[in-house]
């Protein structure tokens, strides 16, 4: 099957989602934090009825304005994509995508012109506590509406509360608490939604720092730190609690990626946790052999503490990537070949059962028992998408092997920037929460310059996140039922450099619209509104 | 009926009101336009509804695309 895969389609149409899907997440993660940023500062002007703090409320609802409007529909291309370019995958996951994005549409749509149009249109003219509902039913509206979206995101990196109908090649949903609240999605909404809060409030100390260090609007800026270290820090710790939480979820369901982002090539009890490393050969066949693959490597120095992360034990096995591939018997792990031969053989039943067109006869009536039989289900259909890198060929079985472990250095990268990144900014939030409450903010160009650098850091953080949940899971689509290569439509590759291009330029005049826009009114300052 | 005319004045009002928010309705709408009457439309067809008429076909088509 692999020869016949146009792997340049496959990149570019890789390429093309990854664009957009980035792009995207370039504007939400300050939609979600920042609002509830605003209700809290608007929380304090309703109890305390001080101008100032309405003053301040106004200022930082207006770039959310800025941000929000640029921001919003990013979303809906790619929904356009998955018809186009990912058509197997669309149908493939049939009503599970559908119906959590039809509950984010509509409930977008309500939020969108409803409380947003209060927040916006509403000063003097609802009452102040209506005022303050409409705001805080905003920060609640953008999170669960992106509740939806990443519990379908969660249901592709680990499949569970559905069923696989044979005769239509579509899975249908048969437990929607299941899928909802799977450990998987929890994580994965717990997690972005949490790093949103914390670039939010990097944003805010941003902004405010620029303020202080053009010695500008110092009163609403040392205000405003205050609020954003607070929620900074608490955020930061609730980031790191669900990372966690995502990272034991992570071992469990993706074991590979989990490896990757380590960078743990054999397995091993009582494993370390790498606080930082330089890699060196570790891509094809390099994997494999003895030699060392770091040129650096810095251990937390507590022996055992990954395997005390995930199992809540020093001396839990963590497998290794060359454990996942070649199998471990002792672990009960089976080697990818396995893995390979079980799906093939639940690929074969699939072309049987399709291949008799009599519906009704003993023979489709045995081929349909055995496809949705528990047992099959477990042991060989839990495989499906591995049965695309069979080949009878042993030598080119070696070489499809290979393509089922992701790109390593880019996840092992992006994790630890990532996580190296969350535990900085927690402690740039405790030196501004603790020189502000003290009133020592007055001439610290330094700590303007550290606020300021922030928050482009933030938004690499909270890229290198989808870096790592999105790379590291490669090449599955939906984690071990759907590779990537059978996921996408086959169409002329020009058609998806066409559109990539085309995607680049539009969201780039968004970006350069939103950033110029946002410069000018930051330099405007509160009262240019 | 009341309500409604207060409807209408509010988001009425609000829209007549905007200074910077006229620029992001602009843009808003720039951008909706360009998604859905150039993309969509001209680059995003649907491959499945497109290239087969029932749902039987396009499921076939799935499972061969799917299979090794």
């Amino acid at each position: 099957m692999l020869e016949n895969i146009d792997f340049s389609l496959v990149n570019w149409s890789r390429a093309q989602f990854a664009l957009t899907a980035m792009y995207h997440w370039l504007f939400v993660p300050l939609t979600l934090g920042l609002s509830f940023i605003l209700a809290f500062m608007e929380t304090i002007y309703v109890r305390t009825g001080k101008p100032e703090w309405k003053r301040i409320t106004k200022f930082w609802m207006t770039l959310f304005g800025v941000n929000f409007a640029i921001g919003v529909a990013t979303g809906i291309i790619l929904e356009f994509e998955f018809g186009t370019n990912w058509s197997n995958y669309s149908w493939f996951v049939g009503d599970i995508f559908g119906t959590p994005l039809a509950i984010e549409g509509i409930m977008a749509f309500f939020m969108e012109s409803t409380f947003i149009a209060i927040m916006f249109f509403g000063w003097n003219k609802v009452s102040k506590k209506t005022h303050l509902a409409a705001t805080w039913l905003t920060a609640l509206g953008a999170n669960l509406s992106a509740l939806w979206i990443l519990v379908a995101n969660g249901w592709m990196q680990n499949p569970v509360g559905m069923w696989f109908n044979p005769e239509t090649a579509r899975n249908e949903m048969n437990n929607f608490w299941e899928v909802l609240l799977s450990p998987s999605a929890v994580s994965k909404w717990t997690h972005t939604t949490s790093s949103g809060f914390v670039l939010a409030a990097l944003f805010v100390i941003g902004v405010s720092s620029w303020f202080l260090l053009k010695k500008r609007e110092v009163q609403l800026a040392k205000k405003s730190i205050i609020i954003a270290s607070v929620f900074g820090i608490v955020s930061s710790v609730y980031v790191i609690a669900t990372g966690d939480f995502s990272a034991k979820t992570v071992a469990r369901t993706q074991p590979m990626k989990m490896a990757a982002a380590e960078g743990l090539f054999v397995g091993t009890e009582r494993a370390p946790l790498l606080a930082f490393g330089v890699l060196t050969k570790c891509t094809g066949d390099e994997i494999f052999n003895d030699n060392n693959k770091f040129l650096l490597r810095l251990e937390v120095p507590f022996k055992g503490f990954l395997s005390f992360m995930i199992h809540g034990n020093v001396n839990g096995f963590v497998p290794g990537i060359n454990d996942l591939v070649e199998g471990n018997e002792k672990y009960g792990i089976l080697s990818y070949a396995e893995k390979i031969e079980r799906g093939y053989h639940a690929q074969q039943i699939l072309k049987q059962l399709t291949s008799i067109k009599d519906k009704s006869s003993p023979e489709y009536a045995i081929f349909y028992n055995q496809f949705t039989s528990p047992d099959f289900l477990e042991n060989y259909f839990k495989y499906f998408g591995y049965g695309a890198y069979y080949d009878s060929d042993i030598e080119k079985l070696q070489k499809n092997i290979l393509k089922l472990i992701p790109n390593i250095p880019l996840t092992f990268y992006a994790f630890h920037v990532m996580v190296g990144l969350g535990f900085l900014f927690l402690l740039i939030f405790m030196v501004f929460l603790y020189l502000a409450v003290r009133d020592k903010l007055a001439n610290k160009r330094w700590l303007y310059i550290t606020g300021i650098v922030s928050i482009p850091l933030a938004y690499l953080a909270s890229q290198s996140g989808w870096i790592v949940a999105e790379v590291g899971r490669q090449p599955w689509v939906i984690q071990d039922l759907m590779p990537t290569i059978s996921a996408v439509t086959k169409i002329g590759s020009s058609a998806v450099k066409t559109t990539f291009i085309l995607f680049a330029l539009t969201f780039t005049a968004l970006l350069i619209a939103e950033l110029k826009i946002m410069f000018a009114q930051i330099k405007k300052g509160p009262s240019g509104h | 009926m009341g309500w409604i005319k207060n409807i209408y004045q509010f988001y009425y009002q609000g829209f007549k009101q905007m200074t910077l928010g006229k620029t992001l309705w602009v843009i808003i709408l720039v951008k909706l336009f360009i998604m859905f009457a150039v993309f969509r439309i001209f680059f995003f067809k649907d491959f499945l509804g497109n290239n087969f008429k029932t749902d039987q076909e396009r499921s076939i088509h799935v499972i061969e695309e799917i299979t090794n």
